[in-house]
């Protein structure tokens, strides 16, 4: 049996709300599509790999796994702070497990987290690792006045996946992969491009879909087999639509909606939110979860809580906790922040 | 080298007190001391000491707010700096972030973060380490 061991989330205090973003570029109205009320941003001393490190502490605390028995740290992220330097080995000194694991970064858009995972599961299957920790971490960057600045959040989400003492099974898992351009962004660019509307029906819906469909048929499993579902998150109004479509009851996904709280936090994004479901599950439930990220690609994982999870409840902030804790900013200092000026 | 990366070996050997918090417990008259000591100055050639990793958590035991910050920290301004004292024992100074100023006064729970300390501009590396939070 392989599956989830522990996991921590690292949320950012800071918010600014999505009616001060469109205050500053006369949008009013313009973020209602979106369904997004406000959303997260990192302190100016957090980046990526700072985001990294508290979730991967908090997976660490939570299970009680010596850091020393994990062989395999793997750091999704598209906001990695160096273009050339792992985050991964910054994470793996800091939660305690150098010298001896492999180590590297990851980057597929929204989907490098689960990705993280996925590879992770393959490790300790073969026996290759005793423990593997998958992260999932980004603070990403929206062009000023773009849509994109309304949902760009900032987390983190990581997964200690093992073979013992598990708190959810992971009982199956797949991906749907192809080349769609809906959403990049080339080397040296500060902010990313994309598709508009592109990023929709053929990339987002068509790969989330197609992934959890796949995955529901080699498990032979139905819609109505799942007490919870994530999906992948880039505004609040997309993962209720998949829902819809995968004829999943709205009221499974909302423990897992996080985006309209903290924003888009792009390969933190489904993770979080399956933290948030892993806060409140019961043993026996039976979760969905689907990534998504753009370039583009979904995996999709089934995912049973065991008796265990029981066990370890409580022993960290919940996610709602940390969403819970916060500092609003004004446009201004969003824009200090996130050093949106280059004399910054 | 470029005359900004001189500080490179002495980053690189801090990395485990500053991302763990690791310093020196002498064995002989259970004093921890931080950063670490090669020699305990109580015990001197008696001492015995060894690598101890400290919890990260203590209590604001002096504070300062910076409002002409140096270079490197000029963002940051104004922030608050802090003498820790760890529940171990021993005493350091940090950053005092992400926390409500009022809240920040001496004797105040703190607990550990990890954060990024100082850029060495766009090009240069960047220095993680740890900061303090006020715990609530």
């Amino acid at each position: 049996m392989i599956g989830i061991v522990g996991y921590g989330v690292h949320i950012p205090r800071y918010r600014i709300k999505a009616e001060e973003i469109a205050r500053i570029w006369g949008d009013e109205g313009g973020a209602d599509g979106l369904g997004i009320i406000e959303k997260s941003v990192p302190g100016m001393d957090e980046d990526a790999a700072t985001l990294a490190v508290e979730a991967s502490r908090n997976a660490i605390r939570r299970c009680g796994v010596d850091p020393k028995r994990i062989n395999a740290i793997f750091v999704g992220s598209e906001s990695h702070p160096y273009a050339v330097k792992p985050t991964a080995t910054i994470v793996a000194e800091a939660v305690g497990s150098t010298p001896h694991l492999t180590a590297v970064d990851m980057q597929f858009a929204c989907k490098a987290g689960t990705t993280a995972i996925q590879c992770c599961m393959g490790m300790c299957s073969s026996g290759m690792i005793e423990y593997g920790l998958g992260v999932g971490t980004d603070t990403s960057q929206g062009r000023p006045g773009d849509a994109l600045e309304y949902s760009a959040g900032a987390g983190a989400a990581a997964f200690v996946i093992g073979r013992d003492k598990i708190i959810a099974e992971i009982e199956g898992t797949c991906s749907y992969t192809t080349d769609t351009p809906d959403f990049w962004r080339r080397p040296g660019m500060d902010f990313p491009s994309h598709g508009g509307r592109f990023t929709g029906e053929p990339a987002y819906f068509k790969h989330t879909i197609s992934a959890s469909k796949e995955l529901m048929e080699k498990l032979g499993l139905k819609p109505g087999d799942f007490d919870y579902a994530v999906f992948h998150q880039p505004n609040g109004k997309f993962p209720l639509q998949v829902a819809k479509m995968l004829k999943i009851d709205p009221s499974k996904i909302k423990q897992g909606l996080l985006t309209p709280l903290i924003g888009n936090t792009y390969s933190a994004a489904s993770l979080i939110g399956l933290a948030s479901v892993l806060d409140v599950a019961k043993p026996g439930n039976r979760i969905l979860l689907t990534s998504f990220g753009s370039g583009a690609g979904s995996d999709s994982f089934s995912i049973v809580v065991t008796d265990r999870i029981l066990e370890l409840r409580g022993k960290n902030r919940s996610v709602f906790q940390y969403i819970g804790e916060k500092e609003y900013l004004d446009y201004g200092l969003y824009v200090k922040q996130r050093r949106k000026l280059k004399s910054l | 080298m470029s005359p900004a990366n001189l500080g490179l070996p002495l980053t690189w050997r801090r990395i485990p007190e500053r991302y763990g918090l690791i310093g020196s417990e002498c064995e002989n008259c259970k004093t921890n001391y931080f950063p670490v000591r090669k020699m305990c100055p109580k015990c001197r050639r008696k001492g015995k000491m060894r690598e101890v990793k400290f919890s990260g958590k203590g209590k604001v035991y002096s504070y300062t707010v910076i409002y002409s910050p140096p270079t490197g920290f000029e963002l940051d301004a104004p922030y608050a700096m802090g003498i820790i004292e760890l529940a171990e024992g021993p005493k350091l100074t940090a950053q005092i972030v992400d926390s409500d100023p009022k809240d920040v006064k001496i004797g105040t729970p703190v607990e550990m973060i990890f954060r990024k300390i100082q850029e060495d501009g766009y090009e240069g590396l960047i220095h993680y380490g740890f900061k303090f939070k006020v715990v609530r």
